[in-house]
């Protein structure tokens, strides 16, 4: 369904079986399918949980923490059950990865589950996938059907002695559950409200047992690591930040595609060359590094390698690689009411800053952009943002803020020229203009 | 209340893959949902009895979700996506051109009960934007033209 994309630069590890036909078992297991579980079974859960940290895996769902470190949290002994949750919430504006791995590739994501599991004593995993891919909820009942028809999973795995259950489960429409323990409320049959923490999931999860949450690229991840080794995927990368990752282009780009590119690629160069550049002679104002809660780059600072550590030394996130170019016939102002507008409407009301905040955000916004703002209003929509950071259960606060704050300090000019009645200057242009469609 | 043998068959599976009954719900209001539309009162009073759940427990439940509806909708929900990358690539014309074209705006339904329109939030589909899904299906890159045709398709469906 969703179109492949594919470009010279480009190092094939997540998505090595895209437009093979992986999602039958057969084709899969010809592609090397299942070897790292079989491998991992020979070995030690500890060596499982070094080989990953070693490796410099890095959570893909936003967050970026080092997944064997994540892992090693799980206590050893626990009187409760273990498990793996794999994150398919997928969610983030701006990102569209995590579709082509259950689309192309589902049984890479139910292989890292296992290896989760062997890793940290679970012995059930469950897959969840946002309600409205509904159809990769149904190549997921299939791949996990398959595998259990082999063996793979059930009881004695590969006859191995030991046991792994893994089971699907569907979402219904609501970004905040791809929160890991809003995640866990939902999957427990409830509104997803974030929890407390401490503690965290790896010792209280899931119906109180010691929960992994992974988002599906990391898992998806974990069984080349097992069988190439964590020195070769964390060369294929940057210092602490191993591997290759899926980067989602889109927005005012010439080749909109998912792309699989090593940690570190500049992002010059990513725009430019694997994105074709922008469109209609236009040039770039600002990007989107990593999906709409994070910070915006303006075209001055996109000389950088995408990695972790990087994007957040220049003061942004790399986030869920959702990277969205912004050009210059858009009005940042309308830019940042939109993005305002999706974290109110998917706040889930839990925390009153976050609620009341993104709130007041709109409205204030919304007016500004009609041209009734006032120059007050530049610093309080600042103001308000700064004051919801840190202040909520989750991040889906600073998720609103952030991106917010950035386009106030880095835009202050646009938002300026809407002062005193004048209309929008881009309305007439930008949106109007039609861009090149790949249909 | 009746629903498909296969509704049966996978409501009584997925009874076993949790340590509670509650964790069915979600998904199972979603499936209910496909099969009577919406999820009217009879269709709350059955899943909250068969959870054991009060009817206030499952209606919490329901408002927070987007994708569940307590209200009819039509046959065909358009849900056309207004996110950021969608929104770069022209999402509020086509957002306007639907509405013209159905005679509706959002949240509504068209009065012979063929068409809803809903603007959504990030589908998944970003690299392909502009992009809407009519019930569960993805449409991508999508022109005013292209979507005419996709809905005159849905429309051509039902005949
Ligand atoms: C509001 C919000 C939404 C999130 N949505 C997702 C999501 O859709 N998918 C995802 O994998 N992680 C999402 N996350 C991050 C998860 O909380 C969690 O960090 C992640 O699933 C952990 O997996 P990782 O370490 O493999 O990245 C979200 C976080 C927040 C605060
Ligand atoms: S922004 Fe429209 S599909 Fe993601």
């Amino acid at each position: 369904m969703a179109e492949l994309v594919s470009h010279p630069d480009e190092v094939r590890v997540v998505a090595k079986r895209f437009g093979k036909g992986a999602t039958n078992i057969d084709r899969y297991l010809e592609l090397d399918g299942y070897k790292a579980v079989r491998k991992a079974l020979g070995m030690q859960p500890d060596a499982i949980i070094n080989e990953v940290k070693n490796s410099g895996l890095r959570g893909r769902g936003g967050a970026g923490f080092n997944t064997g470190l994540k892992w090693s949290f799980v206590p050893k002994q626990s009187a409760k059950p273990k498990y793996i949750l794999c994150n398919g919430d997928e969610s983030e504006p701006g990102t569209c990865k995590d579709r082509l791995i259950f689309e192309e590739d589902p049984h890479s994501v139910i292989e890292g589950v296992i290896i989760a599991g062997l890793a940290v004593g679970a012995s059930s995993g469950y897959i969840y996938i946002r309600g409205e891919y509904r159809y990769l909820l149904e190549i997921m009942q299939k791949a996990i059907a398959d595998a259990y028809a082999k063996g793979f999973l059930g009881k004695n795995i590969f006859g191995s002695g030991r046991d792994f259950e893994v089971y699907w489960h569907g979402g219904a429409g609501a970004y905040e559950v791809g929160e890991e323990s809003a995640l866990m409320e939902s999957l427990e049959g409830k509104r997803g409200v974030p929890r407390i923490r401490p503690p965290f999931p790896a010792v209280v999860g899931l119906w109180g047992g010691p929960t992994v949450i992974n988002n599906a690229e990391t898992l998806a991840s974990v069984p080349p690591i097992i069988l190439g080794g964590a020195e070769w995927f964390a060369n294929l990368g940057t210092p602490k930040n191993g591997g290759t990752r899926l980067f989602c282009l889109s927005g005012h780009v010439n080749k909109p595609g998912v792309y699989e590119l090593p940690m570190g690629y500049n992002l010059k160069k990513m725009i430019y060359e694997v994105g074709g550049g922008i469109p209609n002679g236009r040039k770039l104002k600002a990007v989107v590094p990593g999906g709409s809660s994070c910070p915006l780059l303006t075209s001055e600072e996109i000389d950088l390698p995408m990695d972790f550590d990087t994007l957040m030394k220049a003061g942004s996130m790399l986030g869920s690689g959702g990277v969205v170019m912004v050009d210059d016939s858009t009005c940042m102002v309308k830019f940042a009411l939109r993005i305002m507008k999706f974290y109110q409407h998917e706040s889930c009301g839990w925390c009153i800053p976050c609620r009341e905040g993104t709130d007041w955000l709109m409205k204030t916004l919304t007016r500004f952009h009609s041209g009734g703002g006032i120059r007050k209003d530049i610093d309080n929509i600042q103001y308000l943002s700064e004051n919801m950071l840190g202040r909520t259960f989750c991040p889906l606060g600073d998720a609103a803020a952030l991106p917010t704050i950035s386009i106030v300090k880095k835009f202050r000019k646009e938002f300026e020229d809407h002062l005193e009645g004048r209309p929008c200057p881009f309305e007439k242009k930008g949106a109007v203009e039609r861009l090149p469609v790949f249909a | 209340m009746r629903f498909s043998d296969q509704f049966e068959a996978r409501f009584t599976e997925m009874l076993t893959h949790y340590p509670t009954k509650r964790s069915v719900l979600v998904p199972t209001l979603l499936y209910a949902q496909d099969e009577a539309g919406f999820l009217s009162d009879e269709v709350i009073t059955e899943i909250a009895g068969r959870l054991d759940l009060t009817e206030l427990d499952v209606r919490n439940v329901i408002s927070y979700y987007s994708m569940l509806t307590t209200k009819p909708r039509g046959k065909f929900n358009v849900q056309v996506c207004r996110n950021i990358s969608c929104l770069l690539r022209g999402a509020d014309e086509l957002i306007e051109h639907c509405e013209k074209k159905l005679g509706i705006a959002h949240k509504g339904t068209t009065p012979d009960g063929l068409f809803s329109f809903e603007e959504v939030e990030c589908i998944g589909a970003c690299s392909w934007a502009p992009a809407a899904q009519v019930n569960y299906d993805f449409h991508e890159n999508l022109t005013a033209e292209k979507m005419d045709r996709i809905l005159d398709e849905y429309r051509t469906k039902v005949q």
